[in-house]
């Protein structure tokens, strides 16, 4: 953005000024996350900078809180590493275990919302599709609908069914919030899609589920990764249906820090997050890779 | 093929291959492809429908439907039905009673009906236990003498016009708690006693932090929204990392950090306590508050806002702008009258997507909002957890579903739900 020749001095100014307020935004937006990753590596269990970080005396660091992450809830942390400690920390450590069951949820969540709302959105951008703007209401309404209400309802539901504390309930409540996320980029993908290529596979022969193969999955794909990894980060992300449907079995790393911040708030919880916080930015980087590429498929370069 | 239809004359009907009226046959083919767009989405549908719509359905059922009383103590809850009300009953009904609280004696349900009747007679809790405990000594009749004898509250006839009450599985009375409102012992809707005043001040806060939270993302999303829209891509891809990083980050990461940024030890704290702005004993308090669960809200709504202002802001001509200042108009007017118009679509969504999510919002004020930053969302979740008041959540949740479905509605109409995007 350039200043035009012709601004005048208070135009100047205030140009000048806005970038400045832009700048304060930007740093709104990130400083808290940044901040984080330093704290995480306090030698001193407090949630904040000692003078020692601050004159950047290496002794002020230390990875404890990262180790603290492996070793916490473990039989014999400080045992000789063999395969025992492994398995010990694979099985008795807490926040490994959370870690494993919200993977583990998350994965399956995934696998299903994306095969349901890739499903459903090819027939929500079929030109004849009936009660278009209804149905879309309804499969976007999971986003919309306040999860308190939402993981009430499920939480009699699912206890009345016999799902309720088991993975199996957790699965299906996380599949149900991250299909809007699904819809959203699956449709969004198929708005530049020429139907045409259809008709045209058909022409030379292609059932429909060649045509699927063949022709529409590799024009969409980028779309239903991307609204995967929603879905993954969704679920990955969830805690309101988790503290409402699950059991101290099924906790998963959300269900873990949120006991954390309120019981005992230790930087073990900054180191967590700053591991989330690199996960965030690896699926983003993928994201934006993805959303260029199906730019690129459609024929529609970036401006 | 024969060329049936271009043989049919003006006179008859135009026929496609197989014979049938052209008219028809496309009737059919639209119907067949409307069928088969319709059963792609049946699997996602049903799957909603069972596993999400029904379930809030059956949840909402719970605020008008409570048959605690009539579960515990059914003889009785008949026989209150026919009763015609006004002053204490007969001697029929109090050996009805009196079976079924030794009934429920031996269940051990009388709880259930207690806490039910409780709600709507503080107090009377004790009243149905501890008859329950004693009711084996009545052996026979008179069966009302030896009632009131054990607790003379039996006699008393505002107990009995409200157990015609509740021996209604049907009550609208917890939509009237969450308004702050109750029957009277006739029946009328009265106020709630001043200090037990607390839904409407809950809702009226939590519609009015929303609408703060919702008009201070505008003010930040508008700025960078727009430094976004005329940067060239390339810049504009990387800065939006830095919109878009807080988007994918862990909700609870996010309230997190901001507990570490502004709490009295914090960074924020430490940085206005080393500039001298604020001194060492005196250190703001910015978190387990209502002041936290705004900046923290704030933060993690943004993106919601910028997202959508963005995209329409790309889509406006830069010339529009060089036009209106050759033709006179100064840099204010020209971003008043030409461009501020144009982004009314994007402030729309944006405002709206922001608002219907604050209002939801309950993580984040259970974590920092203190006393005063709790919202309508924690009190459910605090009478479904804690006080067990499962009818009351349910009302309270059903006056909050509305609120949010008017709005959805609203931005279905406004903004129509197929233009929500993310990235």
């Amino acid at each position: 953005m350039k200043l035009p020749e012709y601004a005048s001095p208070l135009e100047r100014v205030w140009h000048y000024t806005y970038l400045f307020i832009c700048a304060s935004i930007f740093l709104f937006l990130i400083a808290p996350i940044i901040i984080i990753i330093p704290l995480s590596f306090n030698a001193e269990p407090y949630f904040t900078f000692t003078k020692g970080m601050l004159n950047f005396d290496p002794e002020a660091f230390s990875f404890r809180w990262y180790a603290d992450i492996v070793r916490n809830g473990m039989a014999a942390p400080d045992a000789v590493m063999d395969s025992n400690w492994w398995a010990d920390m694979w099985n008795n450590a807490q926040w490994i275990r959370a870690m494993r069951n919200s993977f583990f949820v998350a994965i399956c969540a995934t696998i299903l919302a994306t095969a349901l709302g890739t499903l459903a959105a090819l027939g929500l951008s079929r030109p004849e599709m009936p009660f278009r703007s209804a149905i879309t209401s309804l499969l976007i309404s999971p986003m919309i609908v306040p999860l308190v209400i939402t993981a009430t309802g499920m939480f009699f539901f699912y206890s009345d069914v016999g799902l309720a504390k088991t993975y199996l309930g957790i699965i299906l409540a996380h599949t149900t919030l991250g299909i809007p996320f699904v819809i959203i980029t699956v449709t969004a993908t198929l708005v530049g899609f020429d139907r045409s290529l259809i008709r045209a596979s058909q022409s030379l022969g292609a059932d429909g589920w060649t045509t699927f193969r063949k022709v529409i999955m590799p024009l969409i794909l980028p779309g239903m990764i991307s609204g995967a990894l929603f879905a993954f980060v969704t679920s990955l992300d969830e805690i309101v249906t988790v503290l409402f449907l699950a059991d101290v079995e099924q906790r998963t790393i959300p269900r873990q820090m949120w006991s954390g911040i309120r019981e005992q708030i230790s930087p073990t919880i900054l180191a967590v997050a700053t591991i989330l916080v690199a996960i965030s930015i690896f699926l983003l980087t993928t994201v934006e890779l993805l959303r260029r590429r199906s730019e690129r498929l459609r024929g529609m370069t970036a401006r | 093929m024969s060329d049936v239809t271009a043989d049919a004359g003006p006179s008859g009907p135009l026929l496609a291959a197989d014979g049938t009226p052209l008219k028809k046959k496309l009737a059919q083919t639209t119907r067949q492809a409307k069928i088969r767009a319709l059963l792609l989405t049946a699997p996602l549908v049903v799957f909603l429908l069972a596993g999400f719509v029904f379930p809030i359905g059956q949840m909402l059922w719970r605020s008008i439907h409570n048959p605690a009383f009539s579960d515990v103590l059914p003889n009785l809850a008949v026989a209150l039905k026919t009763w015609d009300g006004g002053g204490v009953p007969g001697e029929d009904i109090f050996e009805i009673a009196v079976a079924d609280l030794k009934q429920s004696r031996e269940d051990r349900s009388i709880g259930r009906a207690a806490t039910r009747v409780n709600y709507e007679l503080p107090g009377s809790r004790s009243l149905f236990t501890s008859t329950a405990r004693k009711v084996n000594k009545i052996d026979g009749p008179p069966y009302k003498e030896k009632l009131i004898e054990l607790d003379k509250d039996w006699d008393d006839p505002v107990l009995w016009s409200i157990l015609k009450r509740v021996s209604n599985d049907y009550t609208a009375s917890f939509y009237l708690s969450a308004v702050d409102r109750k029957y009277d012992v006739n029946g009328n809707i009265v106020s709630e006693a001043e200090v037990q005043q607390i839904y409407v001040k809950l809702f009226m806060r939590t519609f009015w932090m929303s609408a703060l939270i919702t008009f201070l993302c505008f003010l930040l999303a508008f700025p960078v929204s727009y430094l976004l829209s005329v940067l060239p891509l390339r810049t504009s891809n990387l800065l939006m990392i830095l919109v878009l990083l807080p988007f994918w980050t862990s909700l609870l990461v996010r309230t997190t950090a901001w507990i570490a940024m502004l709490q009295s030890e914090g960074v924020v704290n430490d940085i206005l306590v080393t500039t001298g702005l604020v001194g060492d004993e005196n250190r703001a308090q910015l978190i387990y508050n209502q002041t936290g669960t705004i900046i923290a809200m704030t933060h993690i709504l943004l993106p919601f806002m910028i997202l959508p202002l963005y995209s329409v802001m790309k889509t406006i001509p830069p010339s529009y702008m060089r036009a209106a200042r050759s033709l006179g108009a100064n840099s204010l007017t020209a971003f008043r009258r030409v461009y501020f118009p144009q982004t009314v679509p994007g402030i729309a969504a944006g405002t709206l997507l922001v608002f219907i999510l604050s209002i939801g919002f309950y993580i984040t004020p259970a974590l920092v909002g203190g006393q005063d930053g709790q919202m309508i969302s924690n009190l459910i979740a605090f009478h479904m957890q804690s006080s067990l008041n499962w009818s009351l959540a349910a009302a309270l949740g059903g006056i909050l579903l509305a609120s949010v479905l008017i709005l959805y509605w609203l931005y279905n109409k406004l903004v129509g739900v197929d233009n929500l995007k993310f990235g």
